[in-house]
This record gives C-alpha cells, sequence and structure tokens, in this order.
C-alpha cells in the first residue's frame, strides 16, 4: 500500500501547500483524487515521486510510506526504481528523441525487461508500435499522452500515479484513455488516478478522495462520492436536483462551498 | 597542389583539437545548460599529466592513464564546486567554472614549470608522403584518433542506455528523474567526458611542439566553434571545429600576401571573422536547436 499520512508540504520555506493530507492507494486498485486547481493535487504527487525536490518543494511534516516503509526522503530516481512512477500533467514526452527512445528512458530503472515490456506496450498501444521510428514531438496529443503513458509502464511499476491524463484531448481519446488505465490496472498495476475531469474518474475508481485548499474534505468510495450533492454540484456541473444547469441562474452566496457543514 | 593537400591536412589537425575541445563543452551545455570556462583548465591537465607519466611509462598507456585522471578530476569538479550551485542562475555557474579554471591552471603550471616540456610522443616533427604530399605524422595522428573517439561517443549517444539517459535528462531533466535517471551521475559522467576529450585535445596540441605555460590560449578557439556549430550540437561542433581548422590553415598559408592591410598573421582573426559570418545568416549556428519564443 502506498499511502501518505498527516502530510505537510512547504514550497520555497513560505508557501504551505498541503496541510495535514492523508491518503491510502491499497494495492490493485483504482484510486481518483478530485480538486480544484491549486488545489494541491499535483504537489501530493511529486511528494509522492519525490519530485518536490525540483521545485523547491519540501516535506515539513508526515510522511509517506510504501507498503509502511518511509520513502519520502529518497530521490526521484530511487522511487522509480522502487516501483512508484508518476506520469507528469501535460504529457511532457522527450520531444527530440524517437518514440522507441522515449519508452527506452522508461525502462531505465530495468533494463533486463525491456524487450518484454516494449513488446507489452506496443500491444497495449498498437499507434505507438506504427510509429516507433518517428520523433516523438511530431505526435499527436493523444498519442503522446499514450506515449507517456507506455514510458511510465516500462519499468514494470506497482503504482502508477498519473496527473490529468484527460487534460486537453478530445471527448473520444479521453475514453480511449479510460479504457487503457482500466486495463492497465486489470494487468495488475495500482493506479492513482488525479482528475479534473471527476465523471470519467469516479466511472472507474473505487474509492475517491477530494481535496481542497491543502486539505482532505471528502473521503469516500467512488459510487458515495457520485451520489454525493456537492460533488455533483462542484465537480460534475450538476444542480442539486440532478439535471445541468445554467450558473446564471446560481445566486452567488449558493454556489459558495461548505463541506462538512 | 602539393602544398594544398599538405595545408588541407595541417588545417585538419587542428581542427580536430578545437572539435575534440567544443565536445566537451557542448556536453556539459547539454547536460547543465551552462558554457563551462573550465575546459582550457583540463586541456592542459591531460596534456602536464601525459609528460609526467611518459618518463616511467610508455607513451600510450601514459595518455591512457592520464585521461583518466582527467576524467576523475572533472567529475570531483562538478562534485564539489558546481553540484551545490544546481538552480541557482546559469550566470553564477559560468563564473565558477571560470574560478575552477584558473585554480586547476595555476597548479598545473607549476608542474609544467618556465621550460618547454617534451610529450614523449612517437610522432615528434617526422613527416610522411600522402599524395605526393609532406605532412606530419603528428597531424594525421590527430585526425584519425579523433575521428575514431567522435564515432564511438555517437555510437555511444545513440545506442547506450547511459547514453540515452543522457539525452533524455537534457531534454526534460524533471522527466528524466521521474524515469529512474539519476541526473546527478549524468552531470558527472558529462563532466569527466568533457574532462577527458579535453585532455585527448591537450595532448595532441602539444605534441612535436612541446607543452608551455601559454598553450591554454588555444582552447579558446573552441568558443567560435561551438558558436558556429551551434551550442547544443555535437555533430556542429565536430563540423565547425573540422572547417574552422581547414580555413585557419589555408588562409595562413596563402592568405599572407592576400591584402597588405592584414599582415601575416591574419589567420588569426579568421575563426571568429567565419563565426561572425555564419551568425549573420544562421543566428543558432550551423545545426543549433532554434529557440522559439512566444511574447
Amino acid at each position: 500500500m502506498l499511502a501518505a499520512k498527516n502530510l505537510e508540504v512547504v514550497y520555497d520555506d513560505v508557501m504551505l501547500v498541503l496541510r495535514g493530507v492523508s491518503l491510502e492507494v491499497p494495492r490493485g486498485r483504482i484510486v481518483a483524487l478530485l480538486g480544484a486547481n491549486g488545489a494541491g493535487k499535483s504537489t501530493l504527487l511529486r511528494a509522492m515521486s519525490g519530485l518536490l525536490d525540483v521545485h523547491d518543494g519540501e516535506v515539513r511534516r508526515g510522511e509517506i510510506t510504501l507498503d509502511g516503509v518511509p520513502i519520502h526522503h529518497l530521490g526521484a530516481s530511487r522511487i522509480a526504481a522502487r516501483g512508484v512512477k508518476q506520469v507528469m500533467e501535460g504529457r511532457r514526452i522527450f520531444v527530440d528523441l524517437t518514440v522507441e527512445e522515449n519508452l527506452r528512458v522508461g525502462a531505465h530503472a530495468r533494463p533486463r525487461t525491456v524487450k518484454v515490456n516494449l513488446d507489452r506496450t506496443y500491444q497495449l498501444f498498437p499507434v505507438l508500435a506504427d510509429r516507433r521510428k518517428k520523433v516523438a514531438g511530431y505526435l499527436s496529443g493523444g498519442e503522446q499522452q499514450m506515449l507517456a503513458i507506455g514510458r511510465a509502464l516500462m519499468s514494470d511499476p506497482e503504482y502508477l500515479l498519473l496527473d490529468e491524463p484527460s487534460l486537453g484531448l478530445a471527448p473520444l481519446i479521453v475514453q480511449q484513455i479510460r479504457d487503457v488505465i482500466v486495463e492497465i490496472n486489470a494487468a495488475g498495476t495500482t493506479v492513482l488516478l488525479v482528475e479534473q475531469n471527476a465523471a470519467m474518474a469516479l466511472a472507474i475508481a473505487e474509492h475517491g478522495y477530494v481535496l481542497e485548499n491543502g486539505a482532505m474534505v471528502m473521503d469516500k468510495p467512488a459510487a458515495d462520492l457520485l451520489a454525493d450533492g456537492d460533488v455533483r454540484e462542484f465537480y460534475l456541473g450538476l444542480g442539486a436536483e440532478g439535471a445541468a444547469r445554467s450558473f446564471r441562474d446560481v445566486k452567488h452566496y449558493r454556489r459558495r462551498k461548505r463541506w462538512l457543514s | 597542389m602539393n602544398e594544398f593537400v599538405a595545408t588541407v591536412v595541417r588545417g585538419l589537425g587542428s581542427g580536430s583539437i578545437y572539435a575534440l575541445l567544443a565536445l566537451g563543452f557542448v556536453i556539459i551545455y547539454k547536460s547543465m545548460r551552462v558554457i563551462s570556462f573550465a575546459q582550457p583548465a583540463f586541456m592542459m591537465a591531460g596534456a602536464t599529466l601525459v609528460s609526467h607519466l611518459v618518463l616511467s611509462m610508455n607513451f600510450f598507456l601514459a595518455v591512457l592513464v592520464a585521461l583518466l585522471l582527467t576524467a576523475l578530476l572533472g567529475a570531483g569538479v562538478e562534485r564539489l564546486a558546481l553540484r551545490p550551485m544546481i538552480g541557482r542562475p546559469v550566470f553564477v555557474i559560468a563564473i565558477i567554472t571560470l574560478g575552477v579554471d584558473i585554480v586547476i591552471r595555476t597548479v598545473v603550471n607549476s608542474f609544467i614549470g618556465l621550460d618547454i616540456r617534451q610529450m614523449g610522443d612517437p610522432w615528434g616533427l617526422e613527416q610522411v608522403g600522402v599524395l605526393g604530399a609532406n605532412i606530419d605524422q603528428r597531424h594525421l595522428a590527430t585526425l584519425i584518433t579523433t575521428l575514431i573517439v567522435v564515432a564511438a561517443l555517437f555510437a555511444f549517444y545513440r545506442w547506450s542506455r547511459t547514453g540515452l539517459a543522457m539525452r533524455a535528462a537534457s531534454s526534460d531533466q524533471e522527466v528524466a528523474l521521474a524515469q529512474g535517471v539519476s541526473v546527478g551521475r549524468v552531470f558527472s559522467l558529462s563532466w569527466a567526458l568533457a574532462a577527458m576529450l579535453a585532455g585527448l585535445a591537450g595532448v595532441f596540441l602539444s605534441t612535436g611542439i612541446g607543452l608551455e605555460q601559454n598553450l591554454w590560449l588555444t582552447a579558446l578557439k573552441a568558443l567560435p566553434v561551438i558558436i558556429l556549430g551551434g551550442l547544443d550540437s555535437l555533430g556542429g561542433a565536430v563540423v565547425a571545429g573540422l572547417s574552422i581548422g581547414v580555413v585557419e590553415a589555408l588562409v595562413g598559408s596563402y592568405g599572407g600576401d592576400l591584402h597588405p592591410v592584414f599582415g601575416g598573421d591574419f589567420f588569426l582573426v579568421v575563426p571568429y571573422l567565419l563565426m561572425l559570418l555564419v551568425l549573420l545568416v544562421k543566428p543558432y549556428g550551423l545545426f543549433g536547436t532554434r529557440e522559439v519564443e512566444r511574447i
């Protein structure tokens, strides 16, 4: 199990971004993490994958454990070698490398099984197999996202942290990505899914968390979250009655969120 | 005709030295986005080590040992002086490399002394006949060694796991970290490689003519080379290095009576002139990556 316990993260010594966040990702599950922009979702993922350092961030209190062993003090490359891999927001492929080179860099932590993993990745994403010698920067957005996910899978990670995989993609591609996530999970990889597209995330996740202003405000099974009035209104864009409604008709004071009240 | 062939080969020989030095600059620039001004120091360190080691061993063995030691020195300098500065402005890091250069060169100079040191190389100033022209053996040796080293370097970057990791880190450091690449090791390796290449350049530069304290100035010729070839292009460094070497040699041989105003030392200015001309047409160098910034 990958878990965060009472995690406090500070950027640049002054900006308190996470204030005592706890989250559990049990093995074999899909867990969704929802939250508005600036809530601290990406920060939580960075803390888990060891990339805080790059952004001048630091874990001040609390811990991140992998099967009970604290890992937040390890460097990013060590954490990746232990099987926790993050797919960063905005795809972030190596644009000047070819598709296959991108994938081979993904296998850096597991150099022995490159062949097997390459075959598996090409099976999962047949598009990439067709484009293997192409420079990755010329792929379409959806293909780039698949490359980013495929690259992370190249080292057989046990935990895959996906940061907004549906960002900026057409609805049809979002469906494809969703199916791929389910397939990856069925093959035995645990997934922590950070999404703005709450409908997509809650449809496939078993458990969901809602993060707001650096604090966890909800922690429920996905089905309960889908039924929750506040989540429906603020994350699924549905009115309390269940119908889509225009924000023009909603008075401002009613739109203010109040959790736990 | 004979003189022409001899001149071109001489140019290719000195061009190879520029190319080796420029490759070091480019390797460090690609990994850290910093121009390292410590290259002259590594060049002098490599050559000086060889000139001392040949006293007790075979020349080729001495070169091998000296290059390994220079690589270690490069990695050590990176670890001690530059790693703590990661994340600081590029300008600060560049000035630190300048300081490192002065420190190392001061130490190395005390091992060179005031006289010219002999390298003990097998070539000396011997000549060999190629296509009817008399050519210095050392220029041929420099050219051939450089071509082999460059081919090995390119194969390393193209196919090896570590080379691939280095390219990935140069493309996007954070993502490379997330893939399990240790960026710290990439930095060390870049500095070790750059130091080694500079050391090799130093050895070839001082074969035949011998080693003296002022030889480090030649390393500065690598600056127009990297600008000409494109700061982040390994291939550009090689092409630009060789072409600057050849043009310089040609102007040196034939350009003396080109124009009485320039005088006999006009060839010294040629690398910079060539750089200026190319920059007018291609501002990012011959093979450099165009950086498009939207405002």
